[in-house]
């Protein structure tokens, strides 16, 4: 059994709410309907471009197509997480650091996922390589930004503390450990969360989808299952690379503290 | 011979300053507020960048790991900064002795189960001194150290200050916007003026 599919009509009834919702924005001046109608043309657009990437991509499962396709993934990743900061290293060096962490996490683990317990032959065939490192990315995205926001702005708050416990002769490790921990947390926390209320309180995104899609329960649960513990471990990892590269860049080789190098987003 | 020579220090279009302070010897430093006094304190104990060369004794700022070099060159800032919640967890526990010196600063052992956030600013500013002093600095720094004290504590820390330095014949560099107070504990005198340029005044500073 397939998915039913979806007429233009159908999507237009759905579509018809958000109208509403807009309207009702309108009335009550929360001021967010431009914000409301841009994000659902995006999201309309967007995901009809990726429809006719990805049926193009199935249709000439190559490696480098793959590849390139995660690329531009990762690319636009990075950037979001540089969007996400309120105080942020300006230009490539910003970019790179959230980008690399990223990078390290996810797509070892989406490879560890795909080449040995997956094993599908090729290892890379799209249809699991794409959705699987995007959820990965996704997810490694918000831990990584939620942590170098938090690591930012509690160093701009506290750096009178850092720099006291510099003076008195702590190395930059030390004197920013408790911080980079809080961090840490506060971007783990969140698949944490989510692991631990799974099926009670929601039917996680891609299990749902493969019910919808006619797999049996069990077979979507298991997947489901091996996600979490990937997403939990990407995110995980990602999180202590971005927090350490970090560390070495908000600190120089002299231990001082150079916030300086930030800059605060409008 | 334990002097502090700061030669041609520059940082963020200041300077070049050289001067010498010599072991033992307490050298003031007054200037109006924003001439930079404290950029000056803070580049000396390398908490921000600059260029020219800094020793105490042999010891050379740029050949010295960071960590080390701050705990010789103790610098004391106007106002203390605690993190952890008891008084205790801020020193040392290997050698949390330096009961003399907390005894000379009105306080007994006790102090130390005491919670960070019941002290009042004097008994934090004179914590923060003991704190300073535990890691045996060979030469000091002290940003305004007394400016949240009232008399009687201003007295005692002075003589703990001064006695340190006498005792262990360390070199003193104490900015204070108060002259009787830089009268009774200065052996010389720097000015910085407000265009950033450091005058000695009187006595036997060397260098300007």
């Amino acid at each position: 059994m397939g998915v039913k599919p979806l007429s233009p009509l159908d999507l237009s009834i759905a579509a018809s709410l958000v109208l509403l919702l807009g309207y009702l924005s309108r009335r009550l001046q929360l001021g967010l309907e431009k914000r409301l109608a841009v994000s659902a043309l995006r999201t309309t657009v967007q995901l009809l471009l990726i429809g006719q990437v990805l049926r193009v991509l199935f249709g000439h499962a190559t490696l480098i197509f793959v590849v390139a396709i995660s690329m531009v993934m990762l690319t636009i990743a990075g950037r979001e997480v540089m969007a996400r900061q309120h105080r942020r290293l300006p230009g490539m060096e910003g970019w790179l650091l959230g980008t690399s962490s990223m990078f390290v996490s996810s797509f070892s683990v989406a490879f560890i996922a795909l080449a040995v317990i997956i094993a599908n032959d090729p290892w890379y065939t799209p249809q699991y390589a794409i959705p699987l490192l995007g959820m990965l990315l996704g997810n490694t995205m918000n831990g990584i930004a939620l942590s170098m926001d938090r690591m930012t702005e509690t160093l701009w708050q506290q750096r009178q503390v850092v720099e006291q416990r510099l003076l008195l002769g702590e190395t930059s490790d030390e004197a920013s450990a408790e911080i980079r921990r809080q961090a840490m947390r506060s971007g783990m926390i969140p698949i944490i969360n989510s692991m631990a209320a799974a099926g009670l309180v929601s039917l996680p995104g891609m299990m749902t989808g493969q019910i919808l899609g006619g797999s049996s329960p069990m077979d979507a649960v298991k997947y489901q299952i091996l996600i979490m513990f990937l997403i939990a471990a990407g995110t995980g990892f990602g999180v202590m690379s971005s927090m350490w590269l970090l560390t070495r860049k908000l600190f120089d080789d002299r231990h001082r503290l150079r916030l300086d190098q930030l800059h605060v987003s409008s | 011979m334990n002097d502090l020579d700061v030669s041609e220090l520059s940082f963020q279009n200041r300077g070049p300053y050289t001067f010498t302070i010599k072991s033992g010897e307490v050298a003031g430093l007054t200037g109006a507020s924003g001439a930079g006094k404290s950029l000056l304190l803070r580049a000396i104990a390398d908490l921000d960048p600059h260029d020219g060369e800094i020793r105490v004794g042999e010891m050379r700022c740029n050949a010295t790991p960071a960590q080390l070099w701050r705990k010789n060159v103790g610098l004391l800032l106007a106002e203390s900064c605690w993190w952890f919640d008891d008084v205790g967890d801020h020193f040392q526990t290997s050698e949390k002795t330096p009961l003399v010196t907390l005894e000379k600063l009105g306080f007994d052992r006790d102090v130390f189960s005491w919670q960070v956030s019941r002290l009042s600013t004097g008994e934090k500013q004179r914590l923060a001194v003991a704190r300073l002093l535990q890691n045996n600095p060979r030469a000091l720094l002290l940003d305004e150290p007394t400016a949240s004290l009232d008399a009687a504590s201003i007295e005692r820390t002075e003589n703990i200050l001064v006695d340190y330095c006498r005792q262990h014949q360390v070199p003193l560099l104490w900015v204070s916007h108060d002259h009787t107070q830089l009268d009774r504990v200065a052996d010389c005198r720097f000015n910085l003026d407000d265009n950033a340029v450091l005058t000695q005044q009187e006595g036997s500073c060397h260098g300007g």
